[in-house]
């Protein structure tokens, strides 16, 4: 159902790479026409990520330009990462998971209330998460400044009545997406605590990050 | 006018709208010619942060389009509106808006200097004016619904199709505000609407007084997910 396509950069050559564990959040800097991975170490881990604009953070992902531009909602190799301006932040350039979504957004303590019971206001979510990277980071960003996200490796069909659901996930251990940086761009992930619903397998794993330089 | 009703006006094609509607009023717009599209976007009157949040609402109802019976979710977990009446059965909630480049690009140019006020407008640009009347930005627009138009998900592919034709003249939604919500309506075509003319649908709209949310409400009831979401709302305004 879903084609993949592998990477032909080599892991070993990588300039950065980082292990971003279960439940915490991740904020760095691509640089235009550096290539940037994340790796499902030991699958089925949903990494929620937002991109900005590195220089102008206004600009910034839009979950419904991407998926219009191309008229069609999983995001695969070859999607551009559309920006409310309507420019390219990064292509999808590798990708063996085969589907990514941008619909189902990130959780929140407070969504988390309405989904599954009040009484899981104290329970981790995505969006405390993301609050902390961009508060550590400040420049300027805000909650505000939260929009809805890509959910790399979850699985989130929509059917031709208008139904939405959460389904197991097609990602699997070492499966990964890569894309290139089309500007200089700021990444935010926050690798998903989420324990009530099958997008992690209900046991969040750690995601892997690594940045190649155009010329290697 | 009968006596719960506040106000009614027409919203011109193309035209752009806000207003500041009260918990206790419920907002009615009408297609008057049919094919009509409305963007829309809502926030909390008194925290501007909290404002409609797409996923949130999708996900918590498990759809991706809009009837009666559904509710648009805060990215705080409450409850802004209910949708309380629906004839159309079906409003995009996942497509976005139409921008200058793509109007341009679809329509031609059509400028104030010629055309006056028959100049072609966006919708991204029109909200984005718009949002400045309350001291927001571009930071602060968040993902429209387009009430009245139906794009559809193939259920293997993901591929997203327009379906034309979706309302006809007459038709109508209600949405009741379940908090202060700060309503902001354009006009302007769906962004994947096929036909090649500039051609955007005036609506009817009215607002009447309407009681709260009973404990029988369609809304509530709808699933247990948004009877926690109406209890949430309710102990905001405790």
């Amino acid at each position: 159902m879903n084609t993949t396509v592998a990477s032909t950069l080599d892991s070993r050559k990588s300039g950065y790479d980082a292990i971003v564990p279960a439940g915490e959040p991740w904020i760095h800097e691509i640089a235009k026409g550096q290539y940037f991975r994340i790796i499902d170490c030991d699958g089925n881990q949903a990494a929620d990520t937002l991109f900005y604009n590195a220089r102008d953070y206004e600009e910034r992902y839009s979950a419904q330009n991407t998926i219009r531009e191309q008229a069609n909602i999983y995001l695969t190799t070859g999607t551009r990462l559309m920006s409310n301006r309507g420019n390219a932040l990064l292509t999808i350039v590798a990708d063996t998971c085969g589907r990514h979504d941008t619909l189902g957004g990130a959780c929140a303590t407070e969504s988390n209330m309405v989904r599954y019971a009040i009484e899981k206001r104290h329970m981790h979510a995505c969006r405390q998460s993301f609050l902390k990277a961009i508060i550590g980071w400040g420049r300027g960003l805000e909650k505000r400044d939260l929009d809805h996200n890509i959910n790399f490796f979850m699985n989130v069909p929509v059917t031709h009545d208008g139904r939405l659901t959460f389904e197991d996930g097609v990602s699997a251990p070492g499966k990964y997406v890569e894309m290139r940086a089309e500007m200089d761009v700021l990444a935010i992930i926050s690798n998903c605590p989420q324990l009530n619903n099958p997008c992690n397998a209900y046991n969040p794993t750690p995601v892997r990050v690594m940045i190649w330089d155009p010329t290697d | 006018m009968n006596e719960d009703q506040l106000f009614e006006d027409l919203l011109q094609p193309g035209a752009t709208w806000s207003h500041n509607m009260k918990r206790g009023t419920s907002l009615r717009i009408r297609d008057i010619q049919g094919n009509a599209n409305v963007g829309a976007i809502f926030y909390n009157r008194e925290n501007f942060a909290e404002r409609y949040n797409m996923s949130d609402t999708l996900k918590a109802q498990h759809i991706a389009r809009l009837t009666r019976g559904n509710v648009l979710y805060s990215d705080m977990g409450r409850i802004l509106c209910s949708v309380t009446e629906d004839t159309v059965g079906w409003h995009d909630p996942i497509s976005g808006c139409s921008n200058e480049a793509a109007v341009r690009a679809k329509y031609g140019e059509a400028r104030y200097q010629e055309h006056r006020n028959d100049y072609h407008r966006n919708a991204y640009d029109s909200f984005v004016i718009e949002l400045a009347k309350y001291g927001l930005g571009p930071r602060d627009m968040t993902a429209p619904i387009n009430f009245f138009s139906k794009v559809v998900v193939d259920d293997e592919t993901g591929a997203m199709h327009f379906i034309p034709g979706n309302s006809q003249p007459g038709m109508f939604v209600e949405l009741r505000a379940e908090m202060n919500v700060l309503v902001i309506l354009n006009t302007c075509q769906h962004p994947l609407d096929p036909n090649p003319k500039y051609e955007p649908r005036p609506v009817h709209l009215s607002i009447r007084r309407t009681a709260p949310a009973t404990a029988n409400d369609p809304c509530r009831l709808y699933q247990p997910e948004n009877g926690r979401g109406f209890t949430l709302t309710e102990q905001y305004f405790l």
